[in-house]
């Protein structure tokens, strides 16, 4: 017989945060896994919302390719507000 | 890829842990540090899950309520604790199925602390307390660890641990205040779970393997010893304090180290144990391997059952 497939868990803590990974589960489909994720990582009121995905659904960028996604940005410095030069006069920009 | 290689990718790698780099289930990994880690976290996972049998046994003869509303939520957290565990492990490419296996098979093990039995009420209580106690000096510094997953889970699993061992002291401290019986009872549960809980930080840091490279990873921070002496330092007071005895005729303050001197460890036992020849080994994997295959029928019918449901979406958006 297939095995349980799994799922990532996403909680919400409380209502102005967003929904965070917290874990993962195995259950047959997605209203188990809503259960089980509500017994495993909410037994003491750690969230007011639960999403639950099939990891199979995930696509996650690999780090060998982390060179070419991730440091075009760091030499944008002009992104940062520190980058532009004010008088000393000008308060609250 | 060429040893040369490997070789600056495991010197890179070492150097990431070095400065608390923080290793993710995607990043490249030596072979060893992946074994490893499915080998300790899957192992600690096992605890989890057979460290519920023991006490399982007393959710049904808890002496009231409150004491039964405690212990089934203290039994459901260590099974959430398994299941944090196993899941960071699935992130190093080992499936549930086969962790299970080895567990089943023997080939993996689980704490051997787990292998003696609960005979009566106050071994809730030294339970919660020592063993609890124990293994939550063994898990904070694993908050810290190297691998994220696992550091996360620990975080989580520290975090529920506290109440643990406050609910089985506070069973002894009534036990140990209340008739005769009680407290002779409680004094029982000590003598019998004292030894085995300093068994439980494991083996003397002459016997032991693996700790250097542990040590580097991040897996340990401190050695067995180290951690045994905490144990035995931070728990003397604490059974004093309810007038019970530490069952070790050799313990005493030491004035100069600041620390207690204890007996002789009894390592022949804990071996024997760990071999699988302690007094509950065949029945903890009897009653483990028991719910698995009693549960077969129900893990069958629930996929089958989600994919009718599946099936039955598709053809109404047909
Ligand atoms: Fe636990
Ligand atoms: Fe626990």
């Amino acid at each position: 017989m297939k095995n349980w497939p799994l799922w990532e868990v996403f909680v919400r803590s409380k209502n102005g945060l967003e929904h965070r990974h917290c874990g993962s589960l195995h259950a047959a489909d997605e209203d188990m896994a809503l259960e089980n994720a509500r017994d495993v990582y909410t037994r003491r009121s750690e969230g007011v919302s639960i999403w639950v995905v099939k990891s199979s659904n995930i696509t996650a960028s690999n780090p060998d390719n982390n060179g070419e996604l991730f440091e075009p940005a760091h030499d944008k410095v002009y992104r940062h507000p520190t980058f532009y030069e004010l008088p000393d006069e000008v308060k609250h920009m | 890829m060429s040893e040369e290689q490997i070789r600056s990718l495991e010197r890179q790698f070492d150097e990431r842990i070095a400065r608390d780099e923080k290793i993710e289930p995607k990043d490249w990994m030596p072979e060893k540090y992946r074994k490893t880690h499915i080998r300790q976290m899957s192992q600690h996972a096992h605890s989890e899950i057979v460290g519920m049998l023991p006490e399982g046994n007393w959710i049904s003869r808890a002496p009231s309520l409150r004491r039964k509303v405690a212990l089934l939520a203290k039994v459901q957290d260590e099974a959430g604790h398994g299941l944090y565990l196993y899941s960071a492990t699935e992130t190093l490419g080992i499936s549930r199925e086969e962790m299970y296996e080895q567990l089943h098979t023997g080939k993996a093990k689980y704490s051997s602390i787990f292998n003696y039995p609960t005979i009566s009420w106050a071994d809730m209580g030294a339970v919660g307390w020592l063993v609890d106690g124990a293994a939550i000096i063994n898990q904070v510094p694993l908050c810290n660890t190297s691998y994220g997953p696992y550091a996360r889970a620990m975080i989580r699993v520290c975090k529920e641990e506290s109440f643990h061992q406050r609910q089985g002291f506070e069973i002894m401290m009534k036990l140990a205040n209340g008739s005769p019986e009680q407290k002779d009872m409680a004094q029982d549960a000590l003598n019998r779970w004292w030894w085995p809980s300093l068994m439980m930080l494991g083996p003397t840091d002459a016997e032991s393997i693996h700790t250097e490279q542990s040590m580097k990873w991040k897996l340990k921070r401190k050695s067995n010893d180290d951690l045994r002496q905490q144990f035995i330092d931070q728990t003397v007071p604490q059974a004093e304090l309810i007038g019970l005895t530490i069952p070790d005729p050799d313990l005493k303050w030491n004035e100069e180290r600041q620390s207690y001197d204890f007996g002789e460890i009894n390592w022949d036992e804990f071996w024997q144990v760990v071999k699988g020849h302690g007094p509950m080994n065949k029945h903890r994997m009897k009653a483990r391997v028991g719910a698995w295959e009693e549960g077969a029928w129900v893990r069958d019918a629930a996929m089958a059952h989600a994919e009718k449901k599946q099936e039955r979406k598709q053809k109404e958006a047909v």
